[in-house]
């Protein structure tokens, strides 16, 4: 390995030649079949060949890098007691986050459930701001009061971060009342588990969903285990892009970037015309439910190093580019140091940023009220707003 | 006196240094344009006597308030002449006027559009705005509040609405985590000015399951307001009010009350939605009330008068937060006190009252505090029984008979 690098490196104009068949510029597209075809459900398929560029792909190994490294570091600060609580990792997932990002823009709207830190960077967000909130310091997204399961970023249209298992599924659906109502043309992508998938109030947002033709695309990340229980012990039938019936599915392999950009600028465009529609992204993650769960006591060591193995997002998309020859393999390790170096560089400055004032306990309980002024009980000493 | 001063500022939630001063104006609705509207105090006056003035001061102090002070006698001649209309007319007058005044304000709930309200608060809405903006949902409580909640997320304004109250028990997760802590958890970044409504309380053998007050469940979430209104007048400015704030806000109707008549001004008004009403000044003993009891207060108020008793009466309105200054004004002129409430005994809204008036007007107490609630059991269907669990007039009387002794 390292002697063909050394070979290409040293027949510079060699490899240019080589680079030239491929591309000619960063921009240029390239294209290329995805590894699973798409299983549809009361709709036809999207193509299995999908459209990419140089840059994409370099930039889909770039963030998928800096989310595999960011959670990780949170494993690792949360073993050393410095985030507390409930963390839930997404390692392994980030094929999902990336893929859907580079289908959409930044007003379409995303609502996830409490496995959010990546989807939170896959918006724009910087991991200092992820790891800031996870220690509970004033400079995380959310003031430092929300937590692991409670990451928004309004500018970037992403509305959390939500801790009860299924209780988003309403609100995406009504983010997306809101996009028909204001008639933008954008859509919510709405992301839930297979352990959400038996909820009752996500098929009784997806029936009002499918009645008025809301812009709502569905995700069920299915990573197969719902908490500690795999879906063949929670659900009668898990094959969830089906699920939902009357409503169009399609199952994607959630561990290929590509397979789901290309799935999620279908339905995209499926619903901006028909109404919501269903997606499973087949994928898997490495780490338990959460940091209490080592996560093999319900699945063998053996079954989790296969997949990483076999299905790793990053490592897909690194053969990917080394079979391109779009970087040689010491460019990507180049990468990989550096995405190591900044998340460093994240965490010794959230580790140093602040706390939180003492008074940010009684902010944003209300928004600044109707004007009234309230007094103690004399009218005298004590006049505040209320807040 | 500190901890009076802390405990005020805790109640209110202020986080601001309290012993500050700070005038506002106020108008508050940033969005739409002001036209004109005027907030009204209890005592119908600009506080020129306390010697702070709000600047911008638009106010106009006149009519409504006047009227909420001489309930008992006819109308003030301060008042233009109004128009008479029934307490869900009023409802649906002032969801309109908010409609027409900004785009955004939206209805959703079961039956409100083409069948125009199961009680008939939002008739002709549809037709008027059309079937989006006036949304029939599905029987399906969670999920629709769920929906308001998110749409409000976007911006929108939406009034939720639960055929019953106790309906919304199904929504309590919703009503609570997300719609109660969405701006807290969000560090500000999201506002959730939802208004939730819908008729409760106990009506006419309606059964135990569809005659459950809420008040006493929703009262500790963080992040939410709740009001009640029991006229037709306080009833329109109050749901403008709560349309209007960028909280999420509890409006708390009672079935009963849906078909009262007052006349009400003609002129756009709003009323505060944290302020509580003075509905009979008097001397001898504080009665603090709201929505349904307030009838039987004022029925009982009749019967005390003949037997030579002054009794204040006030309707709080606002169940959170409490308007500590009214309440605290009328203990220092009285010393004593009855709350009559409608809500359970256990864990109600006289609970808290009491609680909060013990800690802030402890010295300016006669008596202890009495609070007559309905009996901790499940309403009962038959007639008597039901009549025996809420409380009656006759027994508002010898509560105050027994603490004035």
């Amino acid at each position: 390995m390292a002697a063909a690098s050394a070979l290409i490196k040293f027949k510079f104009p060699f490899r240019f030649l080589l680079l030239r068949r491929f591309s000619e510029s960063p921009a240029e597209p390239v294209t290329m079949e995805t590894s699973l075809p798409f299983s549809a459900h009361k709709c036809d398929p999207p193509p299995r060949s999908v459209t990419t560029s140089p840059s994409e792909l370099l930039s889909f190994f770039r963030n998928m890098t800096v989310m595999r490294r960011m959670e990780l570091a949170a494993d690792s600060l949360y073993k050393a007691k410095l985030v507390r609580g409930f963390c839930h990792l997404y390692d392994g997932q980030e094929a999902v986050a990336v893929g859907m990002e580079a289908a959409i823009t930044r007003r379409d709207a995303i609502i996830t459930a409490y496995r959010d830190h990546c989807i939170y960077v896959a918006r724009g967000g910087s991991p200092f701001e992820v790891f800031a909130e996870l220690m509970g310091r004033r400079a995380g997204c959310s003031k430092g009061k929300g937590g692991s399961m409670h990451l928004y970023k309004k500018d970037a249209s992403f509305y959390g971060g939500h801790g009860i298992v299924g209780a988003h599924a309403p609100l995406g659906c009504g983010i997306a009342l809101g996009q028909k109502y204001s008639k933008e043309g954008t859509v919510t992508f709405m992301i839930y588990g297979d352990g959400a998938a038996n909820q009752g109030q996500l098929y009784e947002s997806l029936n009002m969903a499918a009645l008025w033709d809301l812009p709502v695309v569905l995700v069920c990340e299915n990573n197969h285990y719902g908490m500690g229980t795999a879906e063949w012990r929670a659900s009668k039938n898990p094959a969830y892009y089906k699920r939902a019936d009357y409503v169009p599915g399609l199952k994607v392999d959630g561990m290929d970037v590509l397979a789901v950009k290309q799935a999620c600028k279908f339905a995209k465009e499926h619903v901006l015309q028909n109404g919501p529609i269903v997606l499973e992204m087949d994928t898997y993650r490495y780490h338990g439910h959460s940091m209490s769960d080592p996560g093999s006591t319900y699945r063998t060591r053996d079954e989790i190093t296969g997949v990483r193995q076999d299905r790793d997002p990053i490592e897909r998309v690194r053969k990917l580019i080394l079979s391109l020859e779009l970087a040689s393999p010491s460019e990507l390790k180049d990468i990989e140091k550096e995405v190591r170096k900044e998340t460093d560089e994240a965490i010794a400055k959230a580790k140093e940023s602040p706390m939180p004032d003492p008074s940010e306990l009684f902010t944003n309980v209300y928004v600044q009220s109707y004007g009234a002024e309230a007094f103690g009980p004399d009218r005298k000493e004590v006049k505040a707003d209320l807040p | 006196m500190a901890a009076v001063l802390q405990a005020a500022a805790l109640l209110m939630g202020s986080q601001t240094d309290i012993k500050r001063f700070r005038l506002r104006s106020a108008l508050r609705s940033a969005p739409v344009r002001n036209e004109g509207f005027f907030v009204v105090r209890t005592n119908g006056r600009l506080s020129t006597t306390s010697g702070v003035m709000p600047r911008r001061a638009k106010l106009i102090p006149n009519a409504v308030a006047a009227k909420a002070d001489t309930t008992t006698t006819a109308s003030s001649a301060d008042s233009k002449p109004g128009h008479e209309l029934l307490l869900f007319e009023a409802l649906r007058e002032g969801l309109e006027e908010e409609m027409e005044r900004d785009p955004r304000v939206c209805v959703i709930g079961e039956d409100v559009g083409h069948y125009g309200g199961s009680y008939k608060v939002t008739k002709g809405l549809a037709t008027k705005f059309g079937d989006l903006r006036v949304l029939d949902t599905p029987i399906a409580e969670n999920s629709f509040t769920g929906m308001g909640i998110g749409a409000s997320m976007t911006g929108l304004r939406p009034v939720i609405e639960g055929m019953n109250m106790g309906f919304l028990l199904l929504a309590f997760n919703q009503i609570s985590n997300n719609c109660g802590m969405l701006h807290y958890t969000s560090g500000g970044q999201f506002t959730i000015p939802v208004v939730i409504r819908g008729p409760g309380g106990v009506g006419r053998q309606l059964g135990a399951e569809h005659s459950q007050r809420l008040e006493s469940y929703f009262q500790s979430i963080p992040g939410l307001q709740m009001v009640a209104c029991s006229t037709p007048c306080n009833a329109k400015g109050l749901m403008k009010a709560a349309i209007r704030s960028d909280n999420p806000v509890v409006l708390f109707e009672h079935v009963l009350l849906y078909n009262l008549k007052e006349r009400i001004p003609d002129e756009d008004y709003v009323l505060c939605l944290e302020e509580a009403e003075m509905v009979r000044p008097g001397e001898h003993v504080t009665i603090l009330t709201y929505s349904r009891m307030r009838y039987h207060v004022m029925q009982a108020a009749k019967a005390l008068i003949n037997k030579g008793y002054d009794p204040e009466v006030i309707d709080i309105r606002s169940l959170k937060p409490f308007d500590l200054c009214t309440i605290g004004n009328s203990i220092k002129k009285t010393h004593r006190v009855l709350i009559v409430e409608e809500c359970m005994r256990t864990g109600g809204i006289g609970a808290s009252l009491r609680a909060a008036i013990i800690d802030n007007f402890w010295d300016y107490l006669d008596a202890p505090i009495m609070c007559l609630s309905s009996q901790d059991v499940p309403t009962p269907y038959a007639g008597t029984l039901e009549e025996w669990t809420v409380v009656q007039p006759a027994q508002i009387v010898a509560a105050v008979e027994q603490l004035c002794k």
